[in-house]
């Protein structure tokens, strides 16, 4: 009896035995993150969808002796934790970061772009942090020790995506590599908590860059508003024109581009209100839920605090100023073709950061000029952007297949 | 292939692709608002 209580007593220990011992101090480490995350999200209002459940699936899977993310085979045969079966109902098949898409698509509005078609060229040039980041971190890991020579390549693709300013990416590409071997499973959970943050991070990170970019001249360059109208024909066709040309050209990022697309071509007819509002709303809801708690799940201790984890957020930090310099450049370079007539700041909403980018332009100009709203060519540029990352990583995505890579 | 090859590759093709597509992209919905123009039917400014 005093034997079986001594059991009780000493299995009940186990768990506090296990964090203070030396094995359980990476584990203390990630709850004090996940702590933060908490406080960034509640207190800061810093992407507070996202870091609530990243972070309450980090502190789960990272308290003594957890279960939750268990892999079968492993401490408990027979056993998947219920982490786990969201990562694989939903990520590992990357179905989550795709639904998410579905929402986007039927939250986003192109009536800009359209009514201005060029704007998306300052999409592709916000993309220049992707290319070359990938281009640097390939020079850099190497060095850095504790990364699988064989894996670089890979590794440092999902890096660069952060550059795409697209969490579901991100996610979408670590994991297909995840998937096939060619990266840890634990740098997924650090590839998009490191998206994540650098995309609440955009209004901090961007002004910097775009005051020291361009001249108060330049910012307070006014662009008339278009004068062209967009019918509700070509908002309609105009997912499917994006689809098709995807499907010619990038087939591979189809299931990106095709999700996006989905949601906003219901959106556009007009016709299926319940399904538009079901993926604004119920499925982007439920999405961003599962895949954060998930994402949150693979953040063990052990496996998250590595070398490779600090170079995630150091070059992801990289591909987003990048990116906004791509954009400012283009925008220089077209207020310098066009004599004056195109204000350099709408170069730094091509990035995917809907509408933060925008909205940053936007504020940047009425501090130039009370009079300059750039709001609505941002807004095109900024969609444009939201095109453009998915269409970078399709092309990347393309272009490794013909490599045999993928 | 090598690091440095691969990099400058998926920078050039990877860039360039994503540049001409979009502007492939950009030229085709020109084609495509004003192919459904707005008089006939109304449109959002």
């Amino acid at each position: 009896m005093i034997d079986a209580i001594y059991n009780a007593l000493d299995a009940l220990g186990a768990g506090a035995r296990a964090a203070f011992s030396p094995t359980g101090l990476p584990n203390l480490v990630m709850i004090g993150i996940s702590l933060t995350m908490f406080w960034l999200a509640i207190k800061k209002e810093v992407e507070p969808l996202l870091l609530l459940p990243i972070g309450f699936g980090c502190l789960l899977a990272n308290l003594p002796l957890s279960d939750v993310m268990n892999i079968p085979g492993t401490n408990l045969p027979n056993h998947e934790g219920f982490l786990r079966v969201m990562y694989d109902m939903g990520i590992g098949n990357e179905l989550f970061p795709l639904l998410i898409f579905v929402g986007i698509g039927s939250m986003t509005d192109f009536t800009p772009l359209l009514a201005r078609p060029k704007m998306i060229l300052f999409g592709a040039a916000g993309q220049l942090g992707i290319f070359l980041t990938l281009l640097v971190a390939l020079l850099i890991l190497p060095y850095i020790p504790g990364i699988n020579p064989a894996q670089i390549k890979e590794t440092a693709i999902s890096i660069a995506v952060i550059g795409a300013c697209d969490g579901p990416t991100v996610i979408y590409v670590s994991n297909l590599f995840a998937g096939l071997g060619k990266i840890d499973h634990s740098m997924v959970g650090a590839l998009a908590v490191a998206a994540y943050s650098y995309m609440a991070l955009v209004p901090i990170i961007q002004p910097p860059i775009m005051r020291l970019m361009t001249t108060a001249k330049e910012r307070a360059t006014p662009i008339p508003p278009a004068k062209n109208k967009v019918s509700k024909t070509a908002l309609i066709f105009f997912p499917i024109l994006v689809v098709v040309l995807t499907g010619i050209i990038a087939p591979k990022g189809l299931p990106l581009m095709g999700s996006i697309m989905l949601g906003n071509f219901l959106k556009m007819s007009g016709v299926v209100p319940r399904l538009t509002q079901c993926s604004e709303n119920e499925i982007a809801n439920i999405s961003t839920l599962f895949l954060g708690l998930a994402i949150g799940g693979t953040m063990a201790g052990q496996e998250f605090l590595k070398s490779q984890t600090l170079m995630v957020f150091a070059l992801g930090l990289m591909a987003i100023v990048v990116d906004t310099v791509g954009g400012l450049l283009l925008g220089k370079i077209w207020y310098k073709l066009s004599g004056g007539k195109m204000n350099p700041l709408i170069g730094a909403a091509g990035i995917s950061a809907y509408p933060m980018a925008a909205r940053i332009v936007q504020v940047e100009g009425l501090k130039a000029n009370h009079q300059n709203h750039l709001l609505m060519n941002a807004m095109g540029a900024n969609t444009g952007g939201q095109i453009g990352s998915v269409m970078a990583a399709s092309i990347m995505l393309a272009i490794l297949k013909g490599m045999g890579l993928i | 292939m090598d690091n440095t090859t691969f990099g400058l590759t998926m920078l050039l093709v990877g860039m360039g692709g994503t540049l001409l597509t979009l502007w492939i992209l950009a030229i085709l919905i020109g084609w495509l608002t004003r192919l459904c123009d707005t008089s006939k039917e109304g449109g959002k400014p």
